[in-house]
């Protein structure tokens, strides 16, 4: 348990840092908003519409092949820590598991869902 | 377990309050945002309780992938963020008394409990003084559970992932046609 005290450090640190920049550039800084200041930063041109813009549906479908990869990668950890144990007997499970997963992304892959159409 | 100390407290802070901003907060975006950090706080309760793969699960899951796969549904439609459309429905009352309703059973479900549990040794004993012994390596046992004695489920857990896969893309394909 008490390991877990220096992610508490390092997760306190971390909101520290950032409110502690912005209280003291708040402090230093003079107060002085006018319009041009205010738009969104597009390189200085100026910007078209709002920065809310919708984002490209084919984006979702690569959202959920990594949800469905990353349930995967949770069943990694705890036959990692046990390999070294089980050897080869762990090993030919894994290549099943792990297996039985590629035929879904041959067919991803075989259906154009990977392409950027 | 022993008596909750302060981090369980800035924990449960964290997260009631962070839920509450789940549901009142005017932008969506902000929700989704504050939702991620319901859920970080929910896998520092797990390490409180030693649960600690739960605790890596419940990051590696909820706040690596359901949360972004919320991000993105909100990036990817059209206007849902935007301050013209009312973030929250016109049914507060009916949700409140459902929330009360389901707090209230699962408290009652708590403290009931504790009477049912029946002790071999002592006779009747309370189940939060009943203390079970804890693995040295909880993640070790899992695994050498999982490779052993629970190898099928193991592999079939694999079939449903797959399941679950093809289905998503044959579902986000067809909306495209």
């Amino acid at each position: 348990m008490t390991e877990y005290l220096a992610v508490l450090i390092f997760i306190f640190a971390g909101i520290g840092i950032v409110l502690f920049t912005f209280l003291l550039s708040r402090l230093l800084r003079p107060i002085n908003p006018y319009h041009e200041k205010n738009i969104n930063y597009e390189c200085a041109e100026n910007p078209i519409g709002t920065s809310w813009v919708k984002f490209n549906n084919r984006f979702y479908i690569f959202a959920l092949i990594f949800v469905i990869f990353d349930v995967e990668v949770v069943f990694l950890f705890p036959w990692a820590v046990v390999f070294g144990q089980l050897g080869l007997y762990a090993l030919v499970e894994m290549v099943i598991f792990i297996g039985i997963l590629f035929f879904g992304i041959f067919y991803a892959w075989r259906k154009g869902a990977l392409k950027w159409v | 377990m022993a008596e909750p100390g302060i981090v369980f407290w800035i924990l449960a802070v964290v997260t009631v309050a962070s839920a509450v901003m789940v549901v009142t907060l005017k932008n969506i975006f902000h929700c989704a945002l504050a939702l991620i950090l319901c859920l970080f706080s929910v896998a520092g309760i797990y390490i409180l309780l030693n649960a600690e793969f739960l605790a890596a699960a419940q990051v590696l899951i909820y706040v690596g992938a359901v949360a972004i796969l919320m991000i993105f549904a909100i990036m990817l439609t059209s206007n849902l963020a935007s301050k013209a459309i009312r973030q929250s429905n016109e049914q507060v009352m009916v949700g409140t008394v459902v929330s009360v309703l389901f707090c209230g059973g699962m408290l009652a479900l708590i403290y009931l409990t504790d009477k049912a549990i029946v002790s071999e040794e002592t006779g009747v004993a309370f189940w939060r003084q009943v203390r079970g012994t804890l693995p040295a390596d909880n993640v070790a046992s899992l695994g050498g559970y999982l490779m052993t004695k629970f190898m099928l489920p193991f592999e079939v857990v694999s079939v449903l992932l797959l399941a679950a896969m093809i289905g998503a893309i044959v579902l986000a394909r067809k909306e495209k046609a």
